[in-house]
Parts: structure tokens; C-alpha cells; sequence
């Protein structure tokens, strides 16, 4: 399986704020019936972009005119909390982002979407604020998510980014989803299972 | 014989069942079981087809049906198209595979987090990973137990094996002596309140102290169940003669002499004293109290007796979460939390799904009757455990005070099935999760609490105080 090296991430932006933004927001588990991840994209944030009461539009960022065909999420802190569904990246993938930008993000999300090859990168509450103020001000405002300067670019300016290394360097050389090292690794793996004391 | 080694139980598990280490700097660790349900499996199975790859270790799996199953009747076609075709690609997929099912036609299926224990499956010292984030749970049998993406699934499925980092450990005492009415739900409600949301990330949670070691297997599953929504991906106790008498004779344990050097085994690998952690925290038992979430994520919890906070009253930068929260959940800031009006009840899920549960709840609705205009809905976590609480009477008394009895699965805790909030409904639920729309309707409400404040909540028409409401017989732990 030969993956592309993902050493830049460069588009447009949109803003969803808030912090603690959960997995059951991104993709509300009634559109998980599904056995493929196809058809995702389309409810993703469903029920904050959709009013309940008559279906129409709740002007959420991801549907203002001006942010159509944007690639860089960026949002706040403890982003993609809750369940392991792998759906949640699936879906802002499907939906079209490439890279998102928080303050920190939960465990199981982060490693869900490196698996994707979607970099998750975290900043400061400062630089954050910075960074969401500038897009906020200007829909078509180029922001670069920069692997290898560890750092987010936008207009003239540039703040560092934090990431765990291993995932970082994973993006980087194409090693993001790890089945094929894996597959290599099942001799290995066979001496260890021969060794286990249980469920024999 | 007390080993110095120095190392945590999560050092010796993680060491026993590391492969080798990848070019990513991260373990290729060794999945010694392997838990799936209908939800998280159906893609990974179509990316083994797709890569043309078979499970090397099918006896290290096992499957069971839980988030979509209806719980008013097991007849099918499901009346959902999309459920039915969910449990027939995992029926297909196992058959393909070589995986155990434990369908519904079994006397087997359950809640995932359920069965896997009730079985005798999960044991301590193991590695154990499941498309769901309440993996966390078994690791209160002493084993290193993950929640885990899709994508992981098909690892696991293909290799048996998934790319990880380690965690940190973070040891976290209870020490003293719970007070009356107060919970093994309360506990970890208290510790995700005092600890953060995301407090946890990076690490693992190694529960201990007094009360863990009165704890009964039923309490520690409660507990290590919602480590993930602490931020903590995993959860443990370590395992002692509480564990073993648990186990001992369940259809997966071991035995005879197997089950003697098992015993030896799973001693030794409890954390040493001399074990050293990333970070201790000690809390006293005593300034637990009955807890329930006011807010939309678990984190945003009150004693029984506290406020509604108001957005003045916190530190600038959580202003904005509080106020999404109060206009979300339509509470008043500064009211008191006691005497909010609910519509819907649900007791079950993989926290507080288990015989015990219904019975500690059982021994006090008897006599009671859920308020007119309150719908009551009781889900065993089981087909076994609603055999036995069967076998005991419990529905009998569940229905006569006006609850629905129903069959096994997850239920309301996350709607995938037809038990679903209506509008706004405010739903009192012995689940794990409050967020926004979380059980099945887009503006419906969730508070989180034990499963006996459910029930009191059942029977007056508002979120009460169990202990009031069903003095002056005693309640407690």
C-alpha cells in the first residue's frame, strides 16, 4: 500500500469555535448505519447545520457561501471527545477538510484521523485565538499547515505548531496508516501469540 | 513475594505484549482479545476483503450485536432496513471469518462491555481492544483495554496487532468510606468533575485505595467504563481475590490446574508497591456526594444539592462553554438542580447495565410508581443478566412500579435503535454521555447519575434526591 507524503497542507479556512466539540456533534450516531464510510460527508455537524424544527439552514459556518471549498478546520480546545467512531474524521474528510487546528485534541480522534493522513495540529490558547481571528476576518485568507517548519502559516504570518513526533513524522514519509508495517511485522507477532498464557 | 521491579501493571502488560517497535517510534502491541459489534466492524471487514487479507487468529475474537438491536422485540425484519442490514454483514462477516457470535438467538448477546466479562472472556494481564471508546471497562479485570477507530478494527482483524504509543499512568486513590447513597457512579462522575474532561489524554487511570478494594467487579466495571470521559483511553484496578472469585468457573476461565497458575500469574502482575507513576492523586471517599451532570459533556457535573452555575460565576475563558450549556440544557443559571422536570428515565447501558444494578434498584422502587407522564425504561445489559434478573423477580417488580422491561442492548444511552428522546425531552439515563443530541433526538437533554437517583428521578417527575425519596429505608454502596 503506497501512501503520498503529506508535508504540507495548504487552503482555505473555516472557523467552527467552541471547546469540547464531541464525536456524537461531528457525525450523530443515527448516520452510522452504514457498512461503508461513503455518504458521510454530507452529515457532517448535521444537527447544528440543520434546524430540527423546519430543516432549514442554521447559517453554520460550514455553509456560509464564502467558506464553500475550504480545507483547514479550525475549532478549540479538547477537539473530537467522546466515542472512537472513526467516522468523525471520516466525515470532515469526506466533507472535504484535509487538516484540523484546536488547542489540543482527544486521543482516540487524533489517531483515528493521522490513520486518515488528516494532520491534527495543536497551538497555544494565544496563538489559536490569532489564528481563528485572522480567518475569521478574511474567507479567502491562505493558510499552510507546514509539517516540516512545525507550523501554521497564514497571510504574512506564522506560528509554531505542536505535535506528537511519531504521527508527525508518519504524515511525512507516507507511513500514516501502518497496516503494511504491521502485515511485516506477523512473524514476530506469531512468536509472541505462541507464547501467551491465555485464550489458547 | 513482593516484586521490586518498580513497574505498574500497565509496564508489565504493555511490555508482554509488545512485538517490536515500528519506524513511527511507536509499539506494534499484541491484541490478546479482540471485541467487536455491528457498528465499527463492517468497514474494517470491507477493507480486509479490499486488501485480500484473512484473520490470522480468529479464536481471539468475538462478536455480539448491541447498538442497533431493538429492545421491544427481537422479531425480524428489523423495522429499520439499515439496522437489519448491519446485523446481517456482521453475521456474514463472522461466518466468513471464523468469528464467534454471540447473536441474539444465542442466550449470549448482549452489550459488548457486558458480555466480554460475563463470559469469563476478559481476564487480567491481557490486551483488549473494541471498536468503542467504553473499552476502558473491562480494564477493570487488570487488563490494558482500548477503544479504538475503525480502521484500528481492521488491524487488529489482519494482524492482530495496532500501532500505539504508551501512556502515562496516573494513580488515582480513593481512600476512606462512601457514604450512604453515594455510588461507584458518583465516584467516577466526581473524578472526571475534579480531573477535567481532558484532564486524562496521555494517560492511563490506575484506580485505587480503600474503596476500590471494597469494590465489588460490578463497581470497578462502573468506574473504568467512563475513564474516556476523563480523557483517559484507559482505566484499570489491579486485579486481587475480588477478580478471581469472579471468574472462577466462567465459560472462558481457566481451569483445574490451568486455572491455579493462572491465579499465581495474575497476582504477580498486580503494580508493585514500588511502582512509579506519571502522577498520584488522592481523594477522600467522604466528599464524594450523589452526583449528576447538569451540562453537555460529562465533565460539567453538580452535587445533588449544588446550582446551576452562572456564567459570571466562572473564570473568563469557560464562559462561552457555560452559556452554550445553560441555553442548550434550558437551565436556569443559579437554580438549584434539584427539582428539574424530566420526561424520560432509561436504566441500563455498559455503565450501569448489570444484575446488581437492578437489583440495588429493585429493592427500593418495590412499593413505588414512576410519576404519571414519565416514560421508565429498564434495558438489561444482557440476555444473561435479564435471565437472572428474571429468575429473581426484578422485572415483575420493575413493571408493577410502571417501568418498561425490556430486552438487551445499548439502547437509549446512544439511539442507534428506536428508543429514542422526543423534542427537548429531559431524560434522567444511568449511561456515560450528555452531549447534544446524544440520545437520538437533535434538542433532546440528558443528566447523567447513578442508577438509583434514576429511579428516584422515575418516581417523583424530577431530578431528586435518592436518598430523600426513598428514606427511610437506607441506601448505600
Amino acid at each position: 500500500m503506497s501512501l503520498a507524503k503529506v508535508v504540507k497542507v495548504e487552503g482555505r479556512a473555516v472557523h467552527v469555535p467552541g471547546d469540547d466539540i464531541d464525536t456524537d456533534r461531528i457525525i450523530p450516531a443515527r448516520f452510522m448505519k452504514c457498512v461503508t464510510f461513503d455518504g458521510l460527508g454530507q452529515y457532517l455537524f448535521n444537527d447544528v447545520r440543520i434546524s430540527p424544527a423546519d430543516g432549514k439552514s442554521l447559517n453554520h459556518p460550514l455553509d456560509r457561501a464564502d467558506r464553500k471549498g475550504a480545507t483547514i478546520l479550525i475549532s478549540g480546545f479538547n477537539f473530537g471527545c467522546g466515542s472512537s467512531r472513526e467516522h468523525a474524521p471520516q466525515a470532515l474528510h469526506k466533507f472535504g477538510i484535509r487538516a484540523v487546528i484546536a488547542g489540543n485534541f482527544a486521543e482516540i480522534f487524533f489517531g483515528n484521523s493521522t490513520t486518515l493522513g488528516m494532520p491534527c495540529v495543536s497551538l497555544s490558547r494565544e496563538n489559536l485565538a490569532k489564528v481563528a481571528q485572522a480567518v475569521d476576518a478574511d474567507a479567502k485568507l491562505n493558510v499552510c499547515i507546514d509539517l516540516a517548519a512545525k507550523a501554521v502559516k497564514y497571510g504574512s504570518a506564522s506560528v509554531p505548531f505542536e505535535m506528537k513526533e511519531g504521527a508527525r513524522t508518519a504524515l511525512m514519509d507516507g507511513q500514516w496508516d501502518p497496516i503494511s508495517q504491521l502485515l511485516e511485522g506477523a512473524g514476530a507477532a506469531g512468536k509472541l501469540e505462541a507464547a501467551l498464557p491465555y485464550l489458547k | 513475594m513482593a516484586s521490586s521491579s518498580g513497574k505498574s501493571l500497565f509496564q508489565k502488560v504493555w511490555e508482554a505484549h509488545t512485538v517490536r517497535t515500528l519506524a513511527n517510534g511507536q509499539v506494534q502491541l499484541f491484541i490478546g482479545l479482540h471485541l467487536i459489534h455491528e457498528v465499527t466492524s463492517p468497514q474494517a471487514f470491507g477493507m480486509l476483503r479490499d486488501l485480500k487479507l484473512k484473520v490470522p487468529y480468529p479464536k481471539r475474537t468475538y462478536a455480539t450485536v448491541d447498538h442497533i438491536v431493538p429492545t421491544d422485540t427481537r422479531a425480524e425484519p428489523y423495522q429499520d432496513p439499515l439496522a437489519q442490514g448491519m446485523i446481517d454483514a456482521l453475521r456474514q462477516a463472522c461466518k466468513e471469518f471464523g468469528i464467534t457470535f454471540f447473536d441474539t438467538n444465542s442466550g449470549k448477546q448482549g452489550i459488548v462491555h457486558v458480555i466480554g466479562p460475563e463470559q469469563g472472556l476478559t481476564q487480567p494481564g491481557m490486551t483488549v481492544a473494541c471498536g468503542d471508546s467504553h473499552t476502558s471497562t473491562h480494564g477493570a479485570f487488570g487488563a490494558i483495554a482500548f477503544g479504538i477507530g475503525t480502521s484500528q478494527v481492521r488491524d487488529v482483524l489482519a494482524t492482530q496487532t495496532m500501532s500505539l504509543d504508551p501512556l502515562k499512568v496516573r494513580r488515582i486513590n480513593v481512600n476512606g468510606k462512601l457514604a450512604p447513597g453515594v455510588y461507584a457512579k458518583d465516584v467516577i462522575l466526581h473524578i472526571i468533575r475534579t480531573l477535567g474532561v481532558n484532564g486524562g489524554t496521555g494517560y492511563a487511570y490506575e484506580y485505587g485505595g480503600d474503596v476500590f478494594e471494597r469494590f465489588t467487579m460490578d463497581e470497578r466495571m462502573t468506574v473504568c467504563n467512563m475513564s474516556i470521559e476523563g480523557g483517559a483511553r484507559v482505566g484499570y484496578v489491579n486485579p486481587d481475590a475480588t477478580t478471581f472469585a469472579y471468574l472462577k468457573g466462567r465459560p472462558y476461565a481457566p481451569k483445574g490446574a490451568e486455572w491455579d497458575a493462572a491465579v499465581a500469574r495474575w497476582t504477580a502482575l498486580a503494580s508493585d508497591k514500588d511502582a512509579k507513576y506519571d502522577d498520584v492523586v488522592n481523594i477522600q471517599a467522604e466528599t464524594i456526594r450523589p452526583t449528576v451532570t447538569w451540562g453537555i459533556n460529562p465533565g460539567q457535573a453538580l452535587c445533588i444539592d449544588e446550582k446551576v452555575p452562572t456564567p459570571e460565576g466562572v473564570p473568563q475563558e469557560q464562559r462561552a462553554s457555560i452559556k452554550e450549556a445553560l441555553e442548550y440544557m434550558k437551565l436556569t443559571p443559579g437554580a438549584p438542580i434539584k427539582g428539574t422536570k424530566i420526561d424520560v428515565c432509561f436504566i441500563g447501558s455498559c455503565t450501569n447495565g448489570r444484575l446488581s444494578d437492578f437489583r440495588e434498584v429493585a429493592k427500593f422502587v418495590k412499593g413505588h410508581h414512576v410519576a404519571p407522564g414519565v416514560k421508565a425504561i429498564v434495558v438489561p445489559g444482557s440476555q444473561i443478566v435479564a435471565q437472572d434478573a428474571i429468575k429473581e423477580g426484578l422485572d415483575k417488580i420493575f413493571r408493577d412500579a410502571g417501568f418498561e422491561w425490556r430486552e438487551a442492548g445499548c439502547s437509549m444511552c446512544l439511539a442507534m435503535n428506536p428508543d429514542k428522546l422526543i423534542g427537548d425531552q429531559m431524560c434522567a439515563s444511568s449511561s456515560n454521555r450528555n452531549f447534544k443530541g446524544r440520545q437520538g433526538s437533535p434538542t433532546g437533554r440528558t443528566v447523567l447519575m447513578s442508577p438509583l437517583m434514576v429511579a428516584a428521578a422515575a418516581i417523583t417527575g424530577k431530578i431528586s434526591d435518592a436518598r430523600e425519596v426513598f428514606a427511610p429505608e437506607p441506601v448505600g454502596a
